[in-house]
């Protein structure tokens, strides 16, 4: 299904959609991100196409708000060498007792670079090699393993952090984290997040085994979470059942994958291109850049301002719409789409015949507000 | 959400201005509260960076972690911390401790009135702590968690006033979860309480602009300074998360010019380091500091509703016991509930947010509106009253009075029903009938072509109720206890009385299901060693 590939003529559809700008790769967030909005036309053409959106979004005079603290950065990454420290000895303590891993399958493969070379392609086919190789050689646990899976067409190199092996053969995906478990609890939506980051992984792993012609059962849709426990550094690990987000993703790489009946949607003239000068330096006029834009409709939703970099300027496009002001607005509306329509009804405007309901409501909501707060609609 | 929420966003968003959605004010607000806005530092679980804190607005109190990722600097903050938070809750105990007798057995878990265990009779007021947003209320809990079990002698001894801190922040984190309670209040919950923006609830978690709606600037739009508070330069983020920006563009610089002078020892350049992150952190906080005193005299503006009162009794009562628990030198909260303890804390959640959603109908008639859209209640007149009724068929004959009310309500209510009406909150309704009002009241009109006019314009619905309940015992009401001839009235199935607590197995009784008893709490090396780093 994520191997099939889009035809020659929409690849070329996609490259001039992008226009100069060199592809923007996905990694495992990019891509749990499109699981996030699914229904988003917009969202899932410029991701297929490998837009860069910051850059778009930024050049349309509306920046994206995301950045990332170093002191943040930091720590997750002194965190993960930590945990892996000295053949991931705190590890294996843990994946003992979680996956019930046997004191004897010891065994570290460091995958960050092949005989000093680290280039992507060289890296990914020693994951491949070692991986799929008929015998497992003691190697119980994977660091940083590069697989592949293709996103629209293009692969996308995926980097867990680690992958258990068992003895049994099947793997299981390990990602550190450096969010804190404390008591047993964490915070749910990190939690969440790292969920749908190891499913990707998964895909990819089950992908990978699949072409060699291996069960992709082998790779189990039990995650193992690594996070600091407490207020200390010191690991502790959870296990993730991980189903129900593989289910999620898979209908969006499907929906990626036919992307040839979303481009057929458009002109062929339409692209995202900056119009870089000689320096790279983007030229195009933010509001010719922003009728491009306009040209495929988005699906905004008030979460979109924690996931995509267009937020703010979809944002801007969905003011009037009830969406805009949260899905539970909108539902209590009766999925009344505009702000404009509403307040129509609430003044006695003649409903449609599907609307007859909710008009009724809306009336008598406008009424009570009035005899209570003496204030007229 | 309701509807009519919904539809005050709505009304929000075109007007560019926040709506109220409540006439009173649900939420008591303490006679000198003690805002307090802390920042952490990112990535790290529990690392505090500073707080500005006090109760008064011109005399705000910063307090710096110089260096949040050494555990001996987070202890002296904590100790700091604690000195400021200590000595405001200071003010609001009694001066002389002869009354230790009275506090009976109050435990950690205490504050709900309506156990009908005799209560002591709480302190006369408690220290009210406002806090920007819910976030910020989980970081005091957690630096509750990470300071209360600690030891004050042998291995990383901390000084006593720091365990201390953590079970008062305990406590007022715990207190924060009962539906209804505002000894712990964060701003944006009781903001976003009583008015509905024009935006969603995600952008209401932002206080600046949340704030901005409420009440923009001169010449702004609700909307325009909402987008304008969404810029981090202009307005820095509430906390406890900082600015990303921020922190790789001013505090890191900062953090490493402080590091430098130390390892040089040179003092004046760590004073001249030091000075220059508390202006940087002031410069982060203060803002907040502003919103944070703007949003309670807003707030302050509203008039308190009837019930706040009685719950602010039930905070002032869990501040009581707490205070009592701590001076009877009590063992400090545990890392988790028992299995009966949480379950009886889930029950009286449950029952508090049931008080609480009844309460706020009965004091609101905005909130009491929701119900009327849904039909759960109707507002009228009284048409017609018979208030000397008495039913003789028992053995007794009692007093039972009869009122129509007349309703352009929807009502869905069916004979058998049991009402109560807010005003006489102790009096029981029930409906006898309710037939459909045309213009002459419930005289039926023979005349065709009127009478189809009537039908396409009704004017209401005729409820008729039979009172029972506090009149007294006198086969005549007392003026004054039952509503009366053309009063406006309203009637509803949300009642102020409550299912009994379900009965839990004592501790020692804890099935084997539920792990069996567990054993007593005792605060071990491990949880006092427990590294914070």
């Amino acid at each position: 299904m994520t191997g099939r590939q889009p035809s020659a003529a929409a690849q070329a559809a996609l490259d001039r959609l992008r226009g100069r700008a060199l592809p923007k790769n996905h990694d495992a967030r990019t891509i749990s991100a499109l699981a996030a909005n699914p229904g988003c036309a917009r969202r899932a053409l410029m991701d297929a196409a490998g837009v860069d959106k910051q850059r778009v979004a930024a050049q349309a005079g509306f920046p994206a708000p995301f950045g990332q603290s170093r002191f943040a950065i930091v720590r997750g990454n002194a965190f993960e060498a930590q945990v892996k420290e000295n053949g991931a000895a705190q590890l294996l303590i843990l994946l003992r007792e979680v996956l019930g891993l046997d004191v004897s399958e010891v065994g570290y493969a460091d995958f960050n670079d092949v005989g000093g070379n680290s280039s992507a392609e060289v890296r990914h086919r020693h994951t491949r090699h070692v991986l799929t190789a008929p015998d497992q050689p003691g190697r119980t646990l994977l660091d940083h393993p590069l697989l592949r899976l293709r996103v629209g067409g293009r692969p996308a190199y995926l980097e867990p952090d680690l992958i258990a092996l068992r003895l049994d053969g099947t793997f299981h995906v390990i990602e550190i984290k450096s969010f804190a478990v404390i008591d047993g609890q964490a915070d749910p939506g990190k939690v969440a997040a790292a969920a749908i980051q190891s499913a990707v992984y998964v895909r990819a792993l089950r992908d990978l085994v699949a072409e060699a012609g291996r069960d992709p059962a082998a790779v189990s849709h039990q995650t193992i979470l690594v996070a600091p426990r407490d207020f200390s550094s010191q690991p502790t690990a959870a296990s993730l059942d991980v189903r129900r987000q593989l289910g999620v993703l898979d209908r969006q790489l499907s929906r990626i994958a036919s992307i040839e009946d979303l481009l057929a949607q458009y002109p062929g003239t339409l692209t995202f291109d900056l119009d870089p000068d000689p320096q790279g330096r983007p030229r195009r006029p933010a509001a010719e850049l922003t009728a491009a834009i306009g040209q495929v409709a988005a699906n905004y939703a008030p979460e979109c301002l924690a996931t995509c970099e267009l937020c703010f300027l979809c944002r801007d496009e969905a003011a009037g719409t009830t969406g805009a002001l949260g899905k539970p607005v909108r539902e209590d509306l009766g999925g009344i789409e505009y702000i404009a329509q509403a307040r129509g009804l609430a003044r006695g405007q003649l409903p449609a015949p599907e609307q007859a309901e909710i008009a009724a409501q809306l009336l008598r909501a406008a009424q009570l507000r009035e005899q209570v707060l003496g204030e007229a609609v | 959400m309701t509807l009519l929420t919904a539809f005050a966003r709505v009304e929000a968003a075109a007007a560019g201005r926040a709506r109220l959605i409540r006439t009173v004010r649900h939420v008591h607000l303490g006679r000198r509260p003690l805002v307090v806005i802390p920042l952490q530092l990112a990535g790290e679980a529990c690392a505090p960076l500073a707080v500005l804190l006090g109760d008064d607005p011109d005399k705000p109190r910063l307090l710096t972690v110089y260096e949040p990722r050494d555990r001996a600097r987070r202890f002296e903050f904590a100790a700091d911390l604690a000195e400021v938070i200590l000595g405001h809750l200071d003010g609001y105990l009694p001066v002389d401790d002869a009354s230790d007798d009275d506090a009976g057995d109050a435990g950690q878990d205490t504050g709900f009135s309506h156990d009908r265990a005799p209560a002591p009779e709480p302190l006369p007021d408690a220290p009210q702590l406002l806090v920007p947003n819910p976030n910020a209320a989980a970081f005091l809990r957690l630096l509750g968690r990470s300071t209360r079990l600690r030891r004050t002698d042998g291995e990383y001894a901390v000084r006593p006033t720091v365990p201390l801190l953590g079970r008062w922040l305990t406590h007022y984190a715990e207190r924060a979860e009962v539906p209804g309670s505002v000894l712990l209040l964060p701003m944006t919950t009781a903001l976003a309480e009583h008015w509905a923006t024009g935006q969603s609830d995600l952008e209401d978690a932002n206080l600046a602009a949340l704030l901005g709606w409420i009440d923009p600037a001169e010449g702004l739009t609700g909307q325009q300074a909402a987008r304008l508070a969404e810029d981090p330069v202009r307005c820095p983020p509430a906390g406890p998360v900082t600015d990303p920006t921020f922190d790789n563009e001013v505090l890191e610089g900062r953090m490493q010019a402080i590091r430098d002078a130390s390892q040089s020892s040179d003092a004046p350049a760590l004073a001249r380091a030091q000075a220059a992150m508390d202006a940087a952190l002031h410069g982060q906080l203060a803002p907040t500091w502003e919103l944070m005193w703007r949003a309670h005299a807003l707030l302050a503006a509203l008039p308190e509703a009837a019930h706040a009162e009685r719950r602010w009794k039930d905070d002032r009562r869990s501040f009581t016991a707490q205070a009592a628990w701590l001076r009877e030198g009590g063992a400090p909260q545990p890392r988790r509930d028992s299995a009966v303890a949480a379950a009886k804390r889930l029950a009286r959640l449950e029952r508090e947010q049931q008080r609480l959603a009844v309460e706020r109908a009965h004091d609101d008639p905005l909130v009491m509106a929701e119900y009327r859209l849904t039909g759960e209640a109707f507002a009228g007149t009284v048409v017609d009253a018979d208030l000397t009724r008495v039913d003789t068929e028992g053995k007794k004959a009692k007093l039972r009075p009869w009122l129509i009310v007349r309703t352009t309500d929807a009502v869905i209510v069916e004979p058998g029903a049991v009402l109560t009406c807010p005003d006489y909150p102790s009096q029981a309704a029930k409906v006898i009938h309710v037939t459909t009002a045309s213009d002459n009241g419930d005289n039926d009109n023979h005349d065709d072509h009127e009478d189809r006019d009537n039908d396409n314009d009704p004017v209401g619905t005729l409820v008729t109720l039979e009172l029972s309940g506090g009149m007294g015992r006198a086969l005549a009401a007392p003026p004054g206890t039952t509503p009366g001839l053309a009063d406006v009235v309203t009637y509803t199935t949300l009642r102020d009385d409550f299912q009994p607590a379900p009965q839990f197995p004592s501790r020692e009784e804890t099935p084997w299901t539920h792990g069996g008893p567990p054993i007593e709490y005792v605060p071990t090396d491990d949880d006092a060693q427990e590294p914070w780093s």
